[in-house]
């Protein structure tokens, strides 16, 4: 049977979920977490360096970049400007190509300001980027950013953090539909069964962390999701049966007492 | 002390003093930082990190360093 890989701007991975290193409560129980759920690629984000207490603990000393794809991020930019800037500091710190854009334009709800990202999108593909795109469920802004040269659309579930799980189904529906480059739910997802329906609905991965990260037993949700995002590839893979309101017998009629 | 041959900078954010010709290479040195996991602004261009030593520091320069940080 042909194996089943992920692949994101020519890179191949086998683990369809991407996890996010943030919430947790210190790195070790980040790195441990990551390590139960087989996530490949994990997103960072870039921030100042402490000058003041540089006893801290380093990510790198825990989740080794060699053996674990780090997407760095923009969040928390609210302007091109910003995550141009974030982005290009995060190439530089170890020759990263493939990044995590996101460019938020609510404070409360943290939806993505769509019109600074597509513009971003625009100026980072240029630049060499591959670029992965946290997204609103717009069809129509979705395939204006694929066709801007985004390496990979990732439309919100819920907000961030919210773990409300897939809000507009018919949207991502049409989204798998219409979109060539790896579609991935990024943000929102809750529980596991959340995870299953984005996989059974088609999408490529799916992209968690606050849902691991601040669950009560973070390392049990981490395998949980692990399993999650196996068992909706599988379903959907598999051709599931065509729903019917009749019932149908499991057992043959014939030889009946 | 002798203040001509101080210089006032700003490195993430922090007012520093730094003696003058004092080069950038010198700075990340001081602050015990592995240039490998980091990557350096100064006044908002970034620096190529080959070129540390190169460069010297002068009055009000603001520098950045960044590094990865746990996310999502």
């Amino acid at each position: 049977m042909k194996q089943d890989v992920l692949k994101i701007a020519n890179k191949k991975f086998k683990s369809r979920l991407i996890v996010g290193t943030g919430k947790y409560k210190n790195m070790k129980e980040c790195a441990k977490a990551i390590k139960i759920s087989g996530a490949e690629i994990v997103t960072v984000a870039v921030r100042r360096v402490n000058i003041s207490n540089r006893s801290k603990p380093l990510l790198m000393d825990y989740i080794n970049p060699k053996k674990i794809m780090y997407l760095p991020n923009t969040a928390g930019c609210f302007t091109s400007e910003d995550a141009l800037r974030t982005l290009r500091l995060a190439r530089e710190i170890g020759g990263w190509k493939i990044v995590k854009l996101e460019v938020l334009g609510d404070k409360k709800n943290l939806f993505p300001d769509m019109i600074e990202t597509l513009k971003s999108t625009e100026v980072l593909t240029k630049e060499g980027f591959k670029v992965m795109v946290y997204c609103n469920d717009d069809p129509l802004m979705c395939k204006r950013l694929e066709n801007s040269g985004a390496s990979a659309i990732m439309p919100l579930a819920a907000p961030i953090g919210s773990g409300l799980g897939i809000q507009n189904k018919t949207n991502i529906k049409i989204l798998r539909n219409q979109t060539k480059v790896p579609l991935i739910i990024d943000a929102g997802i809750g529980q596991a069964s959340d995870a299953v329906q984005a996989m059974e609905m088609g999408c490529d991965a799916v992209l968690i962390n606050t849902a691991i990260a601040k669950a009560e037993n973070p390392f049990q949700m981490a395998e949980s999701m692990k399993y999650a995002v196996i068992s909706g590839r599988k379903s959907f893979l598999s051709g599931r049966i065509t729903p019917n309101l009749q019932g149908s017998p499991s057992s043959p009629k014939k030889g009946l007492i | 002390m002798n203040k001509k041959n101080k210089i006032k900078i700003v490195v993430n954010g922090k007012l520093l003093t730094v003696n003058l010709k004092f080069s950038l290479k010198n700075l990340i040195k001081k602050l015990k930082t592995p240039t490998n996991k980091v990557a350096i602004e100064l006044n908002e261009e970034i620096v190529d990190k080959k070129k540390l030593n190169k460069i010297f520091l002068n009055e009000n320069d603001k520098i950045e360093i960044v590094h990865f940080i746990g996310g999502g």
